[in-house]
């Protein structure tokens, strides 16, 4: 960190701020502004809460799609089955138990086994299809997302083509919409948590080095099936987990539309990753937040035509920007670099760069 | 399910009736399946967009027999030809910018194709099922114990002709030749003269043609909507998966058998899961044949 010590510091550049700012004030401010926010914009509750759902679902996909290089385009899989599972637990719970039964009892048990389904299952698929590469994993999981979707419209127990409806929400139990926006705000806080470890640590680099070499990883003695599979496992949770809330939030499952939208949210969660940037923790999340803006713009002003404005954004992200926000961002700071290294602005920056690369 | 296995042991003219439709509709599978490995061979890129293409063709050779009482199998070539148009028009906008790039840019850019036709053709066609009634008779062979709908028969001629002419034009034609040795090596068919760019675009326009030919069919035998195309997708995907790219013949092989598979599966499954049944066996297909590879620390690519 030679370059650049002596000159001030610009005041965005948050690194610099004394510690307890940094490590005190801005979390706590962050915090309360995240709780406040639905009591300050009462009417756009659902849009804020789909807008955690959405950071859910782009950093699911950036474990596999962006750190480790595995384009998957069924991770929508283990969303609809953490959904219907769930859905069946509150179902059965409350029939048994009848009025007595306790909603959020049920939710909780429903979506931690629909979770631990979704591992499993993870865990069972990984292995094999985590093996195939390019064109041929890409269209396996695209097949497994869509076979999820027409199985679960061929069982007549979970109401087949026409859906099932989720128990109720209590009315005594406060608003509904609030209580689906804390809940998905400390799934998407949890998975942000989640993945920066696993990303700081050996696990991200393992990941990192599957994407980069996988013959190579491999060569080097490092388990890739393990890695890839315990990767695609830990996204299988956290969709699990969002697809019991989205069940419950919509209210009603359809198999298509709601539960295995392999052609919507199997996309957008690709969409927002190639956004914002792949493969780095912060990107999904500044996509998420400019897809999710940008449909809402979309499906409120095109109406009829939405599918077709999304197809172009897609046909544009794909073709012009396959870096996203943060590699553009990364893009132009590493050419400005280069420019300053071959025109120091002062001609002393270029020696002290010099200095320190041969320290 | 136990029940229909039993009905299908106890009367063979059953799984008689269901194995020859099943041929018959696999011949109109394969031909689609024929273009997307002519595409994958020559430009590796695996045409997401292929199921909405066949949908296009069918809908294009339906408005023109309803609309201006077109002879269907003259709709059927004039719908190919504006799909040629169709396909040259997409490759130059957009394939053409990501041939040279990743597998998942190509895959993510076609869905992109996808989404964008099916939702236009929503807007333009209507979501109504449709169908394209050519009038022909329902033959009845073996004394009434089989009953064959002719346009199924007429199906596989047509599929089988215009597989066919693309075969015999690749072997002899110019263009086909030039096609076929950018299949085999682009750098050096670019070194000998050859204009790849327009290769790919005739590859990506006879494609579409291809599909509008199958679509036509589909429309003929069955019924088409907008958003029916992602089956048609899966189903030429995993015969050029089975058949392997490159291989005319395999292809007409494992089109026949996926068409004899699909029927008698949607028999004894019941047909809500017939669609279900194609998308399982895409994934079991592909699982069944990694695993024998990774025995030999191999991996399919």
């Amino acid at each position: 960190m030679g370059l650049g010590e002596t000159a001030e510091k610009p005041i965005w550049h948050v690194h610099s701020w004394p510690r307890w700012i940094r490590y005190f004030l801005l979390p706590l401010l962050g915090v309360v502004l995240l709780v406040a926010l639905p009591h300050l914009f009462p009417d756009r509750v659902t849009f804020l809460a789909d807008l955690w759902a959405m950071i859910i679902f782009a950093l699911t996909w950036d474990v596999v799609g962006g750190q480790m290089g595995y384009n998957s385009f069924g991770n929508i899989f283990f969303f609809g089955v953490g959904m219907y599972v769930c859905a069946i637990v509150q179902k059965e719970m409350l029939e048994t138990a009848g009025e007595s039964a306790d909603y959020f009892l049920a939710l909780g048990l429903g979506a931690g086994l629909g979770a631990l389904v979704c591992i499993v299952l993870a865990a069972l698929l990984g292995s094999v299809i985590l093996g195939m590469r390019g064109h041929y994993f890409a269209v396996c999981t695209l097949g497994l997302g869509v076979a999820g979707a027409e199985i679960a419209a061929g069982i007549d127990y979970i109401g087949a083509g026409s859906g099932m409806s989720v128990p109720l929400y209590p009315i005594d139990a406060g608003n509904q919409e609030r209580f689906f926006y804390y809940c998905f705000l400390v799934l998407a806080l949890g998975a942000l948590f989640f993945f920066r470890r696993l990303y700081a640590g050996r696990f991200g680099l393992v990941l990192n080095a599957i994407r980069d070499d996988e013959e190579k990883a491999e060569s080097m003695g490092l388990r890739t099936t393990l890695h890839k599979t315990l990767a695609w496992m830990s996204a299988a949770c956290f969709l699990g987990l969002l697809g019991a809330g989205i069940g419950n939030q919509s209210g009603y499952i359809d198999p298509r539309d709601v539960a295995f939208p392999a052609s919507t949210f199997g996309i957008y969660m690709i969409l927002a990753v190639l956004m914002g940037g792949r493969g780095t923790l912060w990107g999904p999340v500044l996509g998420s937040f400019v897809f999710h803006v940008a449909k809402e713009f979309f499906w409120t002003e095109f109406l009829g035509w939405n599918r077709v404005a999304l197809g172009l954004l897609i046909l544009f992200v794909v073709v012009f920007a396959p870096g996203g926000i943060l590699g553009w961002v990364q893009d132009r700071r590493r050419r400005l670099d280069e420019e300053e290294v071959e025109h120091p602005p002062d001609g002393e920056g270029g020696v002290s760069f010099a200095q320190g690369g041969a320290q | 399910m136990m029940d229909n296995i039993d009905l299908l042991v106890s009367d063979p003219s059953i799984l008689l009736q269901l194995l020859l439709d099943g041929l018959l509709i696999g011949s109109v599978f394969a031909l689609a399946a024929y273009g997307m490995a002519m595409v994958w061979g020559v430009m590796n890129i695996v045409n997401v967009a292929q199921g909405e293409f066949v949908i296009l063709g069918g809908y294009i050779t339906y408005y023109l027999w309803r609309e201006i009482g077109m002879y269907p199998f003259l709709a059927t070539l004039l719908a190919a030809i504006v799909l040629f148009v169709v396909g040259w028009v997409l490759y130059r906008l957009v394939i053409a910018r990501v041939v040279d790039r990743d597998v998942f840019t190509s895959v993510l850019a076609t869905f992109g194709i996808s989404i964008v036709l099916q939702q236009l053709m929503n807007e333009g066609f209507g979501a109504d099922y449709v169908n394209l009634d050519t009038g022909m008779t329902i033959l009845s062979l073996f004394g009434g114990e089989i009953d064959l709908a002719l346009i199924k028969v007429v199906s596989f001629v047509v599929s089988l002709i215009a597989g066919g002419v693309l075969a015999v034009f690749l072997r002899q034609g110019r263009l086909g030749q030039a096609i076929r040795a950018t299949a085999q090596h682009s750098r050096a068919a670019r070194v000998q003269g050859i204009d790849t760019g327009k290769v790919y675009a005739m590859t990506y326009g006879l494609n579409c043609s291809l599909c509008a030919v199958t679509g036509a069919l589909v429309v003929m035998i069955w019924t088409i909507h907008p958003f029916a195309g992602l089956s048609y997708t899966v189903r030429s995907f995993l015969i050029v998966v089975v058949a392997g790219v490159g291989n005319l013949a395999g292809v007409v092989v494992s089109g026949l058998g996926l068409g004899a598979a699909e029927q008698t599966a949607g028999f004894v499954f019941g047909s809500e899961f017939q669609l279900a049944f194609i998308f399982v066996l895409l994934v079991t297909v592909l699982v069944v044949r990694n695993v024998r590879l990774q025995r030999r620390r191999e991996h399919l690519q």
